[in-house]
């Protein structure tokens, strides 16, 4: 493998765990569960997707072909994320989850 | 009996046909007649989930779109993430969105284009399809992201389909 790929690489898993941690870490630190919605699926759009590039790379430069799995685990993730995180957030509406004081605007009831 | 046989979404098989043989490792027999049946019997049993299919659909617009999509959740990731690390509270809002596409396939194509841009969540459409309620993460006017949203996703995907 050459050099660059190798840093490529490198900095790719560095940025994309860098991110999921962020994201992590939003979970954490937001206030209520309608922001931390935000935290771990933001994280896993440009995290997974900056690993899922190290993998495409890596699997290149051995010369095992493109991953074309890759790209389609990337393609299922980023069709599912906003599903799910609709999901929640109706689930959320539908019990009545509390927000922070200071949220502007209110969930609706219909 | 015989639509029983038939493929109600070209196009949708096709996709499923190829996805699978992408993710069976290569083309075999084996995979080629798996393939075949997903895509006959996938499109069959989701038949009456989809909605009706729109008058026209300009596709072509389709790779533009998707790449400003992938360019905005880049760009908007890095402010989500200093917005999480930074001491600053965030201002958590709802905005009642006006929609103006009417296709359901529009629709959810733009819901799901808010919930993947970091910073907004599309929480629920209205029963009448007019409104979208979308959660920010941090909104200092609710005029803005609705400018925005409306400028770079709906008016794009209003083209596509109207």
């Amino acid at each position: 493998m050459s050099p660059f790929a190798e840093y490529a690489i490198s900095a790719l898993l560095l940025f994309g765990g860098a991110f999921t941690l962020v994201g992590a870490i939003g979970l954490a630190r937001l206030p209520d569960f309608y922001t931390r919605l935000h935290g771990p699926t933001k994280a896993t759009t440009v995290g997974v997707g900056a690993i899922m590039l190290s993998s495409v790379i890596y699997f290149s430069a051995i010369g095992e072909g493109i991953g074309i799995s890759e790209v389609l685990i990337t393609v299922f993730l980023l069709m599912t994320a906003p599903v799910s995180a609709n999901m929640l957030a109706k689930a959320a509406m539908h019990i009545g989850v509390e927000t922070v004081k200071d949220t502007k605007g209110k969930p609706w009831e219909q | 009996m015989f639509d029983r046989l038939s493929f109600p979404q070209p196009w949708l098989s096709l996709v499923l046909f190829t996805t699978w043989q992408i993710l069976s490792d290569g083309v075999s027999g084996g995979s080629a007649v798996l393939g075949f049946i997903l895509a006959w019997l996938i499109p069959q049993m989701t038949h009456g989930f989809w909605p009706e299919r729109p008058a026209f659909v300009k596709t072509w617009r389709m790779p533009w779109y998707i790449l400003r999509v992938l360019n905005d959740i880049i760009a908007a990731s890095f402010s989500v993430a200093w917005l999480i690390l930074s001491p600053r509270k965030p201002q958590p809002a709802f905005i009642s969105y006006p929609l103006k596409l009417e296709h359901p396939l529009a629709i959810s194509i733009l819901a799901s284009t808010i919930s993947l841009t970091p910073g907004t969540v599309s929480a629920d459409v209205s029963d009448d399809n007019k409104t979208l309620l979308i959660h920010a993460l941090d909104s200092s006017s609710d005029e803005e992201i609705i400018d925005a949203i409306f400028n770079r996703y709906e008016k794009p995907l209003m083209e596509m389909f109207q």
